[in-house]
């Protein structure tokens, strides 16, 4: 009987801790490889001809997952010596773990709000720069079962996937869905946490449609179906890069940043469906 | 000893001081009684209880087996048991949605013949809650059964008592303490679960948007509000912690 009740004891104590940090391991999985940028020492010099050194983090939206993983890759082949790690969520999420101290070298957004909330903080080198656009596109269920047509038969279509309202796609989704007079019953809407989240909820979920990006659409794949939304209706996300001023690193985040308008990465966005920056 | 023992407890006591001194306490009872906080609370209340009932009726029975079967492969029935615990709660979201999403054999069917729909259900949102929860009901009773006097129930049974009337007139009144513990801790980690549940249930306000969906929502919109509900979540919990505790240095 004790030692049953010491155990229990035991997976009591070791509950108070999970009920203590459950929630925010589980909110903030984004910021995993945060810290890594902080712990390599930089180049001794960053001047012009010398190899640049170190390892970065860098800060992305969800959209950007499959084309920054492959850019990313490509800038350790240009600069061998360097390493990017991701970090990929909510624009929202994202600028706020910075706006609370993470350790990030440089901010892609995919909107100009997320990034307007560090550069109104001192918090970034120099003016971030947009290096792509997006646009948002209705995806439904493989083969389009339910006939949505456009975004007037999306009420009453059964739960719609958005992305959470902080979030940019969220706010873009809203603006659309107002620019075409179509209101969704918020009890029929699932809210994702960003973009990629949003897009499962309809390709592994039961969701019967969702708003996601373009980009996200076309890397599902044959997972969903896409339903364009007429050209005059969407909204275009923006998408800049920021190298932030508290970096360990700033010239090879400074050198990534420059990297990623550069014609070979923009190669890359262009390939996973984004747009040129203008 | 003493030292490490305080560090052990600083590790938890520090993150929790400081979302307390966080906190907007001025407007706290405004950040709860918005319909939304309000709805929020009483979905993850709901929820977690009836999760808590479903691991009851289902945990006791396979405590049981594990703790009283021999067979070949028991071992691995136990891992299969426990496997929520250490599963990235998302990844069971993903398990549970392959098993019961509108397109799975087993949804669509339960779909097809009662009209149920367990996704962007609240019956979704326990269903996942007891996945994960119910391991640390059925570890804890399991531990108990192992640890209980077989003679009692020899006695019972020479008696003349069946297995059902000795199971339950005998063996769960002695392990009752670890029931009571075990079906807390239970509810505790269903009223905190986030990634099985907003996986597999959604996220509708009203509907499947649990305390913790609505925390992490509000984080980035209305910090004050989101601290305002992870309070409530952590006074709840702890309140019945320190009061199950309790119990039990009475009883010893």
């Amino acid at each position: 009987m004790k030692t049953a009740r010491s155990m229990v004891a035991l997976v009591l104590l070791a509950l108070v801790a999970l009920v203590a940090t459950g929630c925010g391991s589980d909110a903030g999985s984004g910021d995993g490889g945060a810290e890594a940028g902080a712990t390599t020492t930089a180049a001794a010099a960053g001047g012009r001809g010398e190899a640049l050194e170190g390892e970065i983090t860098v800060s992305a939206a969800a959209s950007l997952t499959e084309a920054y993983t492959q850019i990313g890759a490509d800038f350790e082949t240009a600069h061998p010596g360097t390493t990017v790690t991701f970090t990929f969520d909510s624009s929202g999420t994202l600028s706020q773990q910075i706006l609370d101290g993470a350790p990030v070298d440089a901010f892609a957004s995919a909107d100009e709000a997320n990034m307007a909330k560090l550069t109104d903080q001192d918090l970034v080198d120099g003016e971030p720069q947009v290096f792509a656009r997006n646009q948002l596109v209705i995806v439904t269920k493989p083969g389009n079962p339910a006939g949505i047509e456009g975004l007037a038969d999306l009420p009453g279509a059964g739960v719609v996937a958005l992305c959470a309202a902080s979030a940019p796609c969220g706010r873009f989704a809203a603006q659309v869905l107002e620019g075409a007079g179509v209101a969704l019953d918020e009890s029929s809407v699932t809210r994702g946490q960003n973009a990629k989240a949003t897009l499962t909820a309809v390709a592994e979920g039961d969701a019967a449609a969702g708003i996601v990006y373009v980009t996200d659409a076309r890397a599902a794949g044959d997972a969903v179906a896409a339903v364009a939304i007429p050209e005059e209706r969407n909204a275009v996300a923006t998408y800049p890069i920021g190298v932030l001023a508290g970096s360990g690193h700033l010239d090879v985040a400074r050198a990534f940043a420059e990297y990623v308008l550069g014609d070979e990465a923009q190669a890359v966005l262009k390939e996973h469906g984004f747009l040129p920056p203008s | 000893m003493a030292a490490v023992a305080a560090m052990g407890l600083a590790l938890f006591v520090l993150p929790l001081a400081g979302i307390v001194q966080r906190a907007d306490w001025a407007h706290l009872v405004d950040h709860l009684r918005t319909p939304e906080a309000l709805e929020a609370i009483r979905l993850t209340l709901v929820a977690s209880l009836s999760a808590t009932a479903l691991s009851l009726v289902l945990g006791i029975p396979l405590a049981w087996v594990l703790a009283r079967s021999r067979f070949r492969g028991l071992a691995l029935v136990r891992g299969l048991v426990l496997l929520p615990m250490v599963l990235p709660p998302v990844v069971g979201g993903v398990a549970l949605l392959s098993a019961f999403s509108l397109r799975s054999p087993l949804g669509g069917w339960l779909h097809d013949t009662f009209g149920v729909q367990l996704t962007f259900n609240p019956a979704g949102v326990v269903l996942a809650e007891t996945f994960v929860a119910m391991p640390f009901l059925v570890i804890t009773v399991e531990a108990a059964l192992r640890n209980l006097d077989p003679r009692y129930e020899e006695v019972a049974a020479g008696l003349g008592a069946s297995r059902f009337t000795v199971f339950r007139r005998v063996t769960l009144p002695l392990v009752g303490p670890s029931v009571l513990a075990g079906a807390v801790l239970a509810w505790a980690r269903a009223m905190g679960e986030f990634g099985a549940t907003i996986t597999f249930a959604g996220n509708i306000a009203g509907r499947t948007r649990t305390l913790p969906l609505a925390v992490y929502l509000q984080l980035e919109t209305d910090q004050d509000a989101a601290i305002a509900l992870s309070l409530v979540l952590l006074g709840i919990s702890l309140a019945v912690l320190v009061a199950l505790r309790g119990r039990w240095l009475e009883r010893s």
